[in-house]
């Protein structure tokens, strides 16, 4: 501190008008501000530890095996087409992919398990393909998405962002690379229907993509992506291309293709008619489709089960450990002489 | 009424003060005058007239502020980027407006604008406390001479250099002055200057005599002189210049030198000389930043941080080095692989033909996105958790003192945690472990020894002991007793039903006692003040003094007033009604002043008629009062001896009482000698004084010796007992001699029965016979010498560690053992044999040393904290680790200069046991959440990158991320910091070893 001070406060020692405000100086005195609120640090006792262990093991195995109930309930097909709708006699899978003027339509057989209850959920599902490159994700222009007068709003959008100096709507490489496989059922050489509305979030639909904003100048560039949109039904109604913009966090993901509102039996087959267009085997990715009922717990998923189980087991585990510890070997609580520096002199 | 009494103070006091006035100042050199640093004109009474010949003096208006209202934001905003880790924000924020940015700019520099705004509001809100501080100092008013002798009041700011001023009765001086004269015809004024020093004493100035007699208003009209001096610099104690008036030069010496922020005591008024004004004057220029200090957990944290970035940068390479491979890969012969990312078409940050470039661009948005891993927010949530820390720290009730109405006052939050780790602690003795307040407890007249007062150090003896002393019981009931009967009188503890009372006058040796209390009565340079009620107060320069006073006057020899020639003693005949005054005059003819050096005082007294005789009353040290006994006068030699023995035994401090009866003529070769001797003026002037009182202080008559206790504080043994179990080691730097330091340390229960003592001390016969022959350089030799075998038995006393004791070790070294122990060869030894003992005491130490022992402590990597609460102190509480000044007597120095104050040194055990405790466990544990929570959720990052091929893609939204270290997550921990306690108080307390 400086002299400043000392003036200061020395200046206020002198004058009087010190004395009324002497009374002031004493620490009020509240629970609070003597830091005495009452307050609990629990001491792990090794009855406590064993009933805690005990307590999360009891809870957490029944939520393990229901999980595990749910979801092996849920009955998937999935069908890996990439290599198998290749012809044989291609060797350069790239090229015949590539070339436009090959038919590539498709056509598989699927052979369901066990009864599936409508809905059955259509997903098409990729490996490898990294939608959560940064470069990928912000390749994108919500503003243009959404609002008819923002159609030249392109930042972000590189390296798609204007064709001959024309913006392109919807601009940007997620856009672009819309997958664009397409499917078609038959059960009992009857068609099954895949209602194909519903399949985006509500929310997108209603947000972030203008019922207002038509396609425009789309895939019209010398390489062609995925997807080409109709220039006449809005953005938001674009629902495939709604589905794949919210774009997936791994590298392996499944996106809902639709819904078919039909009963399957055990042992029925199904023939699906696919194109396949997508370009997968240029970086080695994977293409599925997958058909899958839902329970309350979502689609097939067995890891939440799974962990809940093994947390609950090992807690058991450790509880039984800690009682058999504590019958066999009983050390006597606050016991000082384990502490390190008392030990260490315990040596002498 | 008033116009009388300052008749009265009208006289001649510098008759009184015979060394310690003029005594300096003459062998300055004045040739200088006019040179390089000493080139400062001063026009009195002319103040326009330095612009005119082009000087350019500061105003007198003084700021301490660190920023102006334009120079905030650039300066404070430069101190915040130094700290390392700001640093490196601004930096990343800066990278997040170019593309590299794994997130949005604004979600990155939005976080770090707040940590930083906040920090400079803190600064602000400090700053302008200063500022309104200096607003009130400069607005103060002094009266300034406006011409034709009038005065006018003019607020301090606008003071000018050369202005005549006129400072009354308790104000501070605005600038620095040159003394002209004072209210006193002589032109002396007595001054405080305890904003300065610490001092409370008052100290005595002197005006020139040709400037004394300018005593009223209308002198100044036409006054006209030169001042030629110094240059501004910072020693409060030197000054040099000349005064050219009436066509003279006079000398000017400190003598004169009025300082800024001192304060006019016992005087009306002054009249003073501007010379200095603003942040030239001496107290300004002294004005330097305290050491900053900072924690041990503050820097082990910078090393954290710097091993978090170390790490950062490893998983930035490892992503990047991936990041480049695989970017590479998408474009192979023109082929693309992931076709989707346009790999064709790409830019630089994606560019698989420049792939290295690519990614070492990634290196730095990784670098970015990876900073979760530095808590932007821990140095502010550290900072605010301290505070927080502190403002329960002044809290506590339990460290308020109700006497002196003073809570503990944290004033650097900085250290709280230190205080949980401290290891030793050095004190001070005065004012620290004991009060500094004297009571007069026991006396020995004519070889009798009265007093049954039971001193501290006695109770701490009988219980060290174990026999417990069979009156105590029995004095402690009584005491009680008595303090009903009659309210404690401060300074006075004599309990003797003998003397009391005045029943003295039945004792065989009544004309003993008698003389003795006049001679406390009158030997002293104390001032009296007499209130309404005609009671008086004594205002002394050492609170012993006070004490000799307040004795006398409580056993009927009431010291009334003093005028410049006389004492006025109001005794009470104790064969009468107490009511009963009768006065004495004695006439003051010489004052011969106590000093150092001489270890005695003296006053000449011309009793009242009718015996009308010349006395010389003396008082001073017993190792040079026995030697100046006259052969007649040695009467009680013997007991007295034995008495003083047994006081200092008992921790008390001793002064011999002696007079002298001369005869007229005697008196008068003295008075003559003495005189020439004063007016001298030659360099070996205080020499002939000397000469001249020792010539008369000789043949001396034995009346007593008188024993004043210094009262330790409430608490102390209790406190440094606890601390000692704790495992504190407790270092006492004294400026006592080794006795009276070591029955100090018994008495606080530093010292303990069954304790060795290593004592080093420099009084082995050898180098006392070198000493006597003079020889600088074989003395220093031979004493380094001696001190290193001493130590070096010491080490070899002490088993070697690891190897358990049972007996403790203190070391007691003197204060000419110390100079040579801390000399760089030695010290490290010395430093080896101290660690080892659990407590330390130097005796005689002088304030740089105190300082020097700590600094020496430091090195041995242990925390140390100081407490003090004097000037003196002040370089051993800047020196430590921590500084703990107390709030007490002493003035606000050590205040001051420290980092936590307290009123009492028993505080220090709660504030180290308990708050101590809390503080650093809180500290730590918080600091480990933190970089818990931070590497956690970096980790998170840094797993999804793997899975977004490195791309840089942040897991989580931008404003999640920017947002989880300021806000998400920084309240749990600093509640975490500030209220956590793993034990209660009343724990802390009893588990001492908790600590």
């Amino acid at each position: 501190m400086n002299s400043g001070d000392a003036a200061g406060s020395s200046s206020g020692g002198s004058g009087d008008a010190g004395a009324p405000r002497r009374a002031s100086r004493k620490p009020k005195y509240s629970k609070f501000t003597q830091q005495e609120l009452p307050a609990c640090k629990p001491i792990l006792t090794p009855k406590w530890v064993i009933s805690v262990f005990l307590l999360v093991g009891v809870i957490f195995v029944p939520i393990g095996v229901a999980s595990l109930l749910a979801s092996n309930k849920v009955v998937e097909i999935v069908d890996r087409y990439d290599d198998a709708c290749v012809p044989s006699n291609v060797t350069n899978k790239l090229a015949y992919i590539q070339n436009s003027t090959i038919s590539k339509t498709c056509r598989r057989t699927l052979k369901v398990p066990k009864d599936m209850k409508q809905p059955i959920f259509v997903y098409y599902q990729l490996n490898n393909f990294y939608q959560n490159h940064r470069r990928y994700v912000k390749s994108r222009n919500d503003q243009q998405l959404r609002d008819a007068s923002k159609a030249n709003e392109t930042t972000l959008c590189d390296p798609e962002k204007t064709r001959d100096g024309m913006a392109i709507v919807p601009c940007g490489l997620i856009a672009w690379s819309t997958f664009n496989d397409t499917y078609t059922f038959q059960h009992n050489t009857n068609n099954l229907s895949i209602d194909k509305t519903d399949i985006s979030w509500k929310s997108d639909r209603d947000h972030k993509f203008g019922s207002d904003v038509f396609p425009k100048n789309f895939q019209k560039g010398p390489l062609i992506g995925g997807k080409t949109l109709n220039e006449s039904i809005p953005l938001s109604e674009q629902e495939d291309l709604i589905v794949w913009m919210r774009t997936a966090a791994l590298p392996t993901f499944r996106k809902l293709y639709g819904r078919i509102y039909v009963d399957l039996k055990e042992n029925d087959t199904i023939t699906v008619t696919l194109d396949n267009n997508y370009n997968t085997y240029s970086f080695d990715g994977k293409k599925s489709l997958v058909l899958s009922t839902s329970t309350w717990l979502g689609g097939k998923n067995d890891f939440l089960g799974l962990a809940y189980l093994t947390v609950g087991g090992l807690c058991f585990f450790l509880a039984f450990a800690f009682t058999l510890l504590y019958l066999i070997k009983p050390r006597k609580l606050g016991d000082n002489n384990y502490l390190s520096w008392n030990r260490n002199s315990a040596g002498h | 009424m008033a116009r009388v009494r300052r008749r009265l103070e009208k006289l001649k006091l510098s008759t009184l003060y015979s060394f310690a006035l003029c005594a300096k100042g003459s062998t300055e050199d004045h040739s200088k005058i006019g040179t390089a640093g000493f080139s400062r004109v001063v026009y009195v009474n002319d103040p326009d007239r330095h612009e005119e010949e082009g000087f350019r003096y500061p105003r007198n208006e003084v700021s301490t502020t660190k920023y102006s209202l334009v120079t905030f934001v650039p300066k404070s905003l430069f101190e915040q980027f130094r700290r390392v880790a700001n640093f490196y924000f601004l930096v990343s924020g800066i990278l997040t407006l170019t593309p590299l940015a794994p997130y949005s700019a604004v979600s990155a520099l939005l976080p770090l604008s707040v940590v930083i705004t906040a920090t400079m509001l803190k600064e602000g809100v400090e700053d302008w406390r200063r500022k309104q501080q200096d607003i009130e100092l400069n607005n103060r008013i002094v009266k300034v001479h406006r011409g034709n002798g009038s005065f006018e009041e003019t607020k301090w700011k606008y003071i000018k250099i050369g202005d005549v001023i006129k400072v009354e009765k308790d104000n501070f001086f605005p600038a620095d002055l040159i003394l002209l004269s004072s209210n006193y015809p002589d032109g002396i004024c007595y001054v405080e200057t305890m904003n300065l020093d610490g001092e409370t004493n008052l100290k005595i100035k002197q005006a020139l005599e040709v400037t004394s007699d300018l005593q009223e208003d209308g002198d100044f009209t036409n006054l006209r002189q030169i001042i030629k001096c110094e240059d501004p610099n910072a020693n409060l104690y030197s000054f040099v210049g000349t005064m050219d008036y009436k066509g003279m030069r006079h000398p000017l010496s400190p003598q004169q030198l009025l300082l800024r922020d001192s304060k006019l005591r016992n005087t009306d008024y002054i009249y003073g000389a501007v010379i200095f004004t603003g942040h030239d004057t001496k107290v300004m220029q002294n004005a330097t930043e305290p050491p900053s200090k900072r924690s041990k957990i503050e820097k082990k944290m910078d090393y954290i941080i710097y091993l978090l970035l170390c790490s950062l940068l490893g998983i930035a390479l490892l992503g990047s080095v991936f990041f480049g491979i695989w970017t590479k890969a998408d474009l192979r012969n023109g082929e693309l692989k992931r076709w989707y990312l346009r790999p064709d078409d790409s830019t630089v940050f994606y560019d698989p033909k420049r792939a290295p470039l690519a990614s070492f661009c990634h290196l730095l948005t990784a670098l970015m996105l990876y900073n979760y891993f530095i808590p932007i927010s821990l140095y502010i949530s550290i900072e605010m958790v301290k505070i927080l820390q502190a403002v329960f720290i002044n809290q506590d009730i339990d460290m308020y003192d109700e006497e002196s109405d003073k809570p503990t006052h944290a004033r650097t939050s900085n250290l709280n945690e230190e205080l949980g780790q401290v290891d030793t602690i050095l004190s001070d003795k005065t004012g620290t472990l004991t009060c500094n307040m004297m009571e007069f407890i026991k006396c020995s007249i004519a070889g009798t020894a009265y007093g049954q007062s039971v001193t501290e150090v006695e109770k701490a003896m009988a219980l060290r002991k174990g026999v417990p002393l069979g009156d105590e019981i029995e004095a402690g009931g009584h005491k009680e007793k008595q303090i009903e009967e009659s309210p404690h009188v401060k300074g006075f503890n004599l309990k003797d039903p003998r003397i009391m009372d005045g029943n003295w006058i039945h004792e065989p040796n009544k004309d003993v006692i008698r003389d003795f209390f006049r001679l406390l009565a009158i030997c002293h340079t104390c001032i009296p003040e007499v209130d309404e009620t005609d009671k008086v107060s004594y205002e002394a320069e050492s609170p012993d003094e006070a004490a000799f006073v307040i004795a006398a006057r409580e056993l009927g020899f009431e010291f009334y007033k003093r005028t410049q020639t006389s004492i006025v003693i109001r005794e009470r005949d104790p064969n009468q009604n107490v009511a009963d005054y009768q006065y004495r005059k004695y006439e003051l003819l010489n004052v011969l002043e106590f000093s150092s050096s001489r270890r005695r005082m003296s006053v000449i007294v011309k009793e009242p008629e009718p015996e009308g005789r010349i006395l010389l009353f003396s008082k001073g040290a017993d190792s040079v009062m026995f030697t100046r006994l006259a052969p007649d006068g040695r009467k009680f030699e013997e007991e007295t001896k034995r008495h003083i023995n047994e006081y200092s035994d008992s921790g008390l401090r001793t002064l011999v009482l002696a007079y002298r009866v001369l005869d007229e003529k005697e008196y008068e070769n003295f008075a003559e000698k003495f005189r020439t001797a004063k007016i001298s003026g030659s360099a070996d002037r205080d020499e002939q004084i000397g000469e001249a009182a020792d010539s008369i202080e000789r043949d001396l008559i034995l009346l007593g010796a008188t024993a004043v206790e210094d009262k330790l504080q409430k608490g102390v043994p209790e406190c440094i007992d606890k601390l000692a179990q704790a495992g504190i080691k407790i270092w006492v730097l004294t400026g006592d001699k080794m006795e009276t330091a070591i029955n100090i340390g018994f008495a606080c229960s530093l010292l303990r029965q069954g304790m060795t003592q290593i004592i080093i001390a420099l009084e082995a016969p050898d180098i006392i016979a070198l000493e006597k022959n003079g020889d600088k350089d074989s003395i220093a030799k031979a004493s380094k010498q001696s001190v290193m075998g001493q130590i070096e038995d010491g080490i070899k006393q002490v088993p070697t560690l690891g190897q358990s004791s049972t007996e403790s070790f203190a070391l007691i070294i003197d204060g000419k053992s110390l100079t040579y122990a801390l000399e760089d060869d030695v010290k490290f030894k010395f430093l080896d044999l101290a660690v080892k003992c659990a407590s330390v005491i130097c005796c005689r130490s002088s304030p740089k040393q105190k300082a020097l022992v700590t600094r020496l402590v430091k090195h041995s990597d242990k925390v140390t904290l100081a407490i003090g609460d004097g000037a003196n102190d002040v370089g051993m509480l800047q020196e430590a680790d921590i500084g703990v000044g107390i709030s007490g007597v002493e003035g606000m120095q050590a205040v001051m200069a420290s980092d936590i104050a307290i009123a009492q040194f028993r505080f220090l055990e709660r504030l180290l046991l308990v708050h101590g405790h809390w503080c650093y466990r809180r500290i730590s544990v918080m600091i480990c959440y933190f970089f818990y929570k931070n590497v956690t959720f970096g980790v998170t990052i840094f797993l999804y990158e793997a899975f977004a091929s490195f791309s840089g893609k942040p897991a989580y939204n931008d404003w999640f991320l920017s947002l989880y270290n300021v806000f998400f997550t920084s309240l749990p921990v600093i509640a975490l910091g500030v209220f956590d306690q793993d034990v209660s108080s009343r724990l802390c307390l009893q588990f001492k070893t908790l600590h």
